[in-house]
């Protein structure tokens, strides 16, 4: 009963939404917004095998290795950044600074050093992603809980081995929090590097069929977009119950915070 | 002052003083005192004494202004091998991401034991703590003394010659107290260790020390030393209704309430 109910709560409301725009659209003549059936129609003959291997793969996978990159990126620096109050006195403007620029404001410049081929859009999005990992691990690591610090201090539990049994584990919390923020950001930033100087990839796709008044793609484009939102942030829960399982445990206990 | 030999710890003239924006506090004042292997000594003193400071100076997680801390004959500088810390925050000083026999196990590793003797060790620890079932238990799911004795049983699995318990009973109740106590009594004659026991409960400290240390307020130094001449296999019920139990804690209910008097309390 329960489940029949969280897969109703999961569902009504996108098939409502559908509905609403199945219907108003139904007789639309407005060349811009097509009735939602001649979209849907359009994703067969749109989105062709060839079309998935040249421009969807693509965009994902640069995607991924972007986001990957920055993940670790993030973390590790985060780590350093956050384990010594110097450093982080002297990095703190910087970064900063840094969070605050608009990635998207970068692309040009990225182009400048990257070019405009894989390596550009894979930086964009790393310039983009890097930073709610990085400030959030900084946070994590610098509120290690002192007793967890002391006990290992005492049992001369040191290096590689406190880092990954205390360190990483404590701020674990928070560096997921970083991640999720930094995929829903990973996906803005794929489209819109694709945007700029791009032969292929879904933002290309995308503003290619809006320039071509090929409008009915144009929109299953952007639904095709919505839907890998859907999946990505899917496959992201799944790997935070897998990571956080301890966490999530200790709260339905009402452990410690 | 000589170490002797059969002193396992030994504290000399410690000294640790905070600086606050005003001025410099000294909390802990001079303390000289030490206890012998096998020994159990507790530590009681009037609340916000240094006792915390103190052991955190003993365990090396703190800096002495001066003086010094040798714990088997060897002055201490950082964290000593051989010493291991039951904390009071038990709940704190476990790691939730860790299930308890990995918790116990914890330590083990850097000790250069094979993985067949750390599991040996981690199953032989859980059953003196009378927790053989709770391996794979993670510690939010222990209860308090559970979870109290898990952070005990990674303590011995630790095999140290010194072990130091911060006020280690503090937050449990008043039944799982008094076994904690029994336990520690036990583990302590089976394995022969050396403890110092900290603890702001006087009754708990005459039951289970050899001795009671008894420090003053702030800047502290021991008033007193208190040999407890209580037969050495002790009870919870016939111990504590021994008459000898009572003078013996009068005795230390005293040093200490004039401890508080000289703060002008």
């Amino acid at each position: 009963m329960r489940t029949l109910w969280r897969v109703f709560a999961l569902v009504a409301l996108p098939a409502v939404l559908l509905a609403v725009w199945w219907f108003a659209s139904a007789d639309s003549k407005d060349f811009f917004l097509p009735p939602l059936s001649r979209i849907l129609n359009s994703f067969d003959t749109v989105w062709t095998a060839q079309r998935w291997r040249a421009d969807v793969l693509p965009s994902v996978l640069r995607l991924l290795a972007g986001y990957v990159a920055a993940a670790i990126l993030g973390i590790a620096a985060g780590t350093v950044i956050g384990s010594s109050r110097k450093v982080r006195a002297t990095t703190e403007p910087v970064l900063e600074f840094l969070r605050a620029l608009p990635p998207p404001v970068l692309v040009p410049v990225i182009m400048l050093f990257a070019g405009i081929g894989t390596g550009m859009k894979i930086a964009v999005i790393i310039s983009g992603c890097v930073w709610p990992v990085l400030l959030n691990t900084v946070e994590g690591v610098r509120a290690v809980d002192g007793v967890l610090t002391d006990t290992c201090t005492v049992y001369r539990v040191t290096g590689a081995r406190r880092l990954f049994r205390l360190t990483l584990p404590a701020a674990s919390p928070q560096i997921v929090t970083g991640l999720r923020q930094a995929l829903s950001l990973g996906i803005i930033l794929m489209v819109i590097s694709e945007m700029f100087a791009a032969s292929s990839g879904l933002g290309f796709t995308i503003v290619q069929f809006q320039r071509s008044f090929a409008i009915p793609g144009m929109w299953s484009g952007i639904i095709l977009l919505g839907l890998l939102g859907v999946a990505m942030s899917v496959l992201f829960a799944l790997f935070e119950r897998w990571a956080l399982a301890w966490y999530l445990g200790m709260r339905r206990t009402g452990g410690r915070e | 002052m000589t170490t002797g030999k059969e002193d396992m710890l030994d504290v000399h003239r410690l000294r640790r003083s905070y600086r606050t924006a005003a001025r410099t506090v000294d909390a802990v004042g001079n303390v000289t005192f030490s206890v012998a292997e096998g020994e159990l000594a507790c530590v009681v003193g009037p609340s916000g004494c240094g006792k915390t400071t103190l052991l955190r100076c003993i365990a090396g997680l703190l800096a002495p202004s001066g003086g010094t801390v040798a714990v088997d004959g060897r002055e201490v500088s950082g964290p000593p091998a051989e010493t291991a810390v039951v904390f009071q925050e038990y709940g704190r000083s476990l790691f939730p991401w860790l299930r308890a026999g990995e918790n116990v196990a914890l330590p083990l590793r850097p000790r250069g034991l094979s993985g067949r003797e750390r599991r040996a060790r981690v199953a032989e620890a859980l059953k003196a703590v009378d927790l053989a079932g709770a391996e794979r238990a993670y510690p939010w799911e222990l209860s308090g003394g559970m979870q109290q004795r898990v952070a005990i049983a990674r303590a011995i699995a630790y095999r140290p010659k010194l072990l130091l318990m911060d006020e280690p009973f503090a937050a449990v109740d008043a039944q799982t107290r008094a076994d904690l106590e029994d336990l520690i009594l036990g583990l302590w004659r089976d394995l022969g260790i050396t403890v110092l026991f900290i603890t702001h409960d006087i009754d708990e400290a005459v039951y289970l020390g050899q001795r009671v240390l008894v420090l003053s307020a702030s800047p502290t130094v021991v008033m007193e030393d208190v040999a407890v001449d209580l037969p050495a296999s002790r009870d919870q019920l016939t111990t504590r209704a021994d008459p000898r139990f009572a003078a013996l804690r009068s005795k230390v209910y005293r040093l200490i309430r004039s401890a508080h008097g000289e703060r002008g309390e």
